[in-house]
């Protein structure tokens, strides 16, 4: 059934007259459920012309419970009988209808002065098709999507004078009857242009796509329109309202909807007037399509790594813009991720990091990759497995173990673990002073030890100054020879184990040096666990 | 001079396998006669950060043997202490700003004798060594490491021309050796 009732009518007049679509019309007219929208363009406008060509009788009976009939036709004519654009024959209403309808139909295939051709050409399957075109050429895996659409800011700038000049031109009684309690018609009861457009076209793209449009889809279409002929609408706005306009760095222009709106919420409704034509003029050309955008939102692998190398940092090592060495962890497994996932890019993260000398063994250390605008996502474990042994085949500076899709919360675990688990480790001492088996077996007694470390000078540059206190929880010795013995610890995460043992300039205290008063100094160190019970271990 | 272990005089212990730890991973940077004083040599310690640790060099007189230090003050002037700075932050706000020529700290000597230790590179003042405060002796004992004066962290665009006025290892050997054979062809 076509939604407008009688009450509507004079709204519907008024801006088919103006050169307003009928979806658009509509909206103005709050009709709020989604049918209406999806007719076919040519029928709903001959629809809405038959409509404001009936007699008011026939349309009487469509309202329940009809007010009196002098209000309703008698008193907006006084109204009426003002206005500009439908005053020609001031005759009152049956020549209004005749003028609406003759300048409608002049204007029935014209872009819409209000959504600039967004309900009209750009519903049309013919334009989801291309979107759609696009949406498979892209390649990308998915299973459902949202749909995000972005418009010219000037079109709010439209529809406040659309909904200014209905206001005005029609009168608060008329008002009174649209909306029966209110007096005047609130902004909020027009029906969103990005609805009603979510309306027509979302049925659309999933019948020709063939998966459901969901909110919470991780893969974007984004279609972003532009209106150059009339970009200058909303420059105005910034002479009368230049705090809503203040330049930011990454936006290309200071009109952006969000500045827009914010600058109509505060100009007053006859400055507006002033500035801006109500009725908004009609616009030659509709709409051009800025860009038809794909993308997937992220997905994270987990695992543990094993580093075997000293010449090998966990990320790219890069000083002034020139590598130091020619690989990373990082790089040697994120690279094949990558390709397999078809992704754009990768934010590598561990549960803590060794240095470029320091080994790695045991079950190795947890990590996460990130994996940005990934075009596959869909992995069964086995494939998963047979990714880890590419990895482990390509390397033999780095292996990976319980290699595995994760969610982005659970990342969390990895880094929660960070401070208080603990760690152990093996490091090869030097000393300078000869020493004996005797000499260093005390060390295997002390537990728990408190050690103040301050900030060590090496990472200094990029972190505060401060003291912290870590703990040794255990030490085992195994002696060498006369300069050199093999220390286990067990330290809280967070300790610095070279610092801990040379001292650092004296600045971590005690350390393995003032323990034995010698100079002590660390040759080797390796990682042998990182207590984090994360990602799950897996068979194999 | 010292009784460290990369020291070629009193070098008894066998060599670590690797080079020590200032030599693994800094620089060393000299100034002789600091503020025209003669062998006040300082020896500044480049980490490959651009970290800058102020040292006594070998050859200063607070390192000859028979010297004994009475105390260190880091009060440079009656209202300015090196002890009183203080860094917050992971861009150390705060910091006291030193340049070549400022004082860090002064070394009265038990003969009477007392020297101004200069920072001889411009930066920001991170740290001063407190230990040196309490324990003397550990300046004479490990002067390069454990008995440091101060750290200094220079401007990140500074960190190469802020040794440029300095010695290398090899400039300030030459300068020591020249030294003494003047006061060998003198006496």
């Amino acid at each position: 059934m076509f939604p407008l009732t009688v009450e509507n009518k004079h709204v519907a007049q008024l801006l088919l007259s103006t050169g307003t679509c009928p979806r658009c019309i509509f909206r103005f007219c709050g009709v709020d459920f989604h049918a209406p929208y999806k007719l076919p363009y040519k029928e709903l406008l001959r629809e809405l012309q038959k409509f404001l060509e009936a007699e008011e009788d026939e349309l009487v009976s469509e309202v329940p419970n009809p007010p009196p009939k002098k209000i309703r036709l008698q008193e907006p004519e006084d109204q009426i009988d003002g206005m500009d654009s439908l005053s020609q024959n001031g005759e009152g209403k049956l020549s209004v209808t005749e003028d609406g309808s003759s300048s409608s139909k002049n204007s029935n295939l014209n872009v819409c002065n209000v959504c600039l051709g967004i309900l009209q050409d750009f519903c049309e399957k013919e334009f989801i098709k291309k979107v759609c075109q696009k949406v498979e050429a892209s390649g990308f895996e998915f299973t459902n999507l949202v749909l995000s659409v972005s418009f010219p800011p000037q079109l709010s700038v439209r529809e406040h004078a659309a909904w200014l000049l209905v206001k005005q031109e029609m009168g608060e009684l008329i008002f009174m009857l649209f909306r029966k309690q209110s007096l005047s018609l609130g902004r909020n009861d027009i029906v969103q242009l990005k609805e009603a457009y979510k309306w027509i076209t979302h049925p659309l793209f999933s019948e020709e796509l063939g998966v459901p449009i969901d909110g919470k889809s991780l893969f974007e279409v984004s279609v972003v329109f532009a209106h150059p002929e009339t970009v200058e609408d909303c420059h105005f706005l910034r002479a009368i309202c230049p705090d809503c306009f203040k330049p930011a760095k990454n936006k290309q222009s200071v009109f952006t909807r969000m500045a827009v709106m914010k600058a109509l919420n505060k100009i007053k409704e006859e400055d507006f007037c002033k500035q801006f034509p109500c009725p908004p003029n009609s616009p030659k050309a509709v709409c051009t399509v800025l860009e038809i955008e794909c993308a997937h939102g992220a997905v994270f692998v987990a695992g543990r790594y094993n580093k075997y190398s000293r010449n090998l940092p966990q990320t790219p090592w890069i000083i002034d813009g020139e590598r130091k060495l020619e690989s990373s962890v990082e790089e040697l497994i994120s690279d094949h991720l990558l390709k397999v996932f078809k992704a754009e890019s990768f934010n590598f993260s561990s549960s803590g990091r060794e240095d470029v000398d320091v080994r790695t063994l045991g079950n190795g250390r947890p990590f996460a990759i990130e994996l940005v605008n990934p075009h596959r996502v869909h992995f069964t474990s086995q494939e998963i497995k047979e990714l880890q042994q590419k990895i482990n085949n390509s390397s033999n500076k780095i292996q990976v173990r319980d290699l595995q899709l994760v969610t982005r919360e659970a990342i969390g675990h990895m880094k929660e673990g960070e401070e208080e688990k603990t760690k152990t480790y093996s490091a090869l001492i030097w000393t300078n002073k000869a020493i004996q088996r005797k000499d260093i077996e005390f060390l295997d007694d002390i537990k728990d030890l408190n050690i103040d470390q301050k900030t060590p000078l090496r990472v200094l540059h990029r972190r505060p100054l401060a003291v912290r206190t870590r703990i040794i929880h255990s030490m085992e010795t195994r002696y060498v020879d006369e300069h050199h013995f093999r220390l286990y610890l067990k330290t809280q995460a967070g300790t610095y184990i070279k610092e801990f043992v040379h001292g650092d300039f004296g600045r971590t205290k005690p350390n393995i040096g003032s323990l034995m008063d010698v100079t002590a100094d660390i040759l080797e160190l390796d990682v042998e666990s990182v207590d984090v019970d994360w990602p799950p271990a897996l068979d194999d | 001079m010292t009784t460290e272990p990369k020291d070629p005089v009193a070098d008894l212990a066998p060599e670590p396998a690797v080079p020590s730890l200032v030599d693994r991973y800094f620089t060393r940077w000299y100034k002789a006669d600091v503020k025209g004083k003669p062998c006040e040599d300082h020896c500044i310690l480049q980490h490959s950060n651009r970290i800058c640790v102020i040292t006594l060099a070998g050859s200063h007189p607070v390192l000859q043997s028979g010297k004994t230090i009475k105390s260190i003050s880091y009060q440079i002037s009656t209202n300015c202490s090196r002890l009183q700075n203080k860094v917050s932050g992971k861009f150390k706000r705060g910091a006291q700003f030193l340049t070549e020529l400022a004082p860090l700290c002064k070394i009265y000597c038990s003969d009477g004798e007392e020297y101004t230790i200069s920072s001889c590179v411009r930066g920001r003042l991170m740290e001063v060594n407190e230990n040196i405060l309490h324990k003397p002796s550990i300046l004479q004992e490990k002067p390069s490491t454990e008995g440091y004066i101060a750290v200094v962290l220079p401007k990140f665009e500074e960190s190469k021309s802020i040794t440029e006025g300095l010695l290398t290892q090899k400039e300030y050997e030459e300068v020591v050796v020249k030294r003494l054979r003047a006061t060998t062809a003198a006496s």
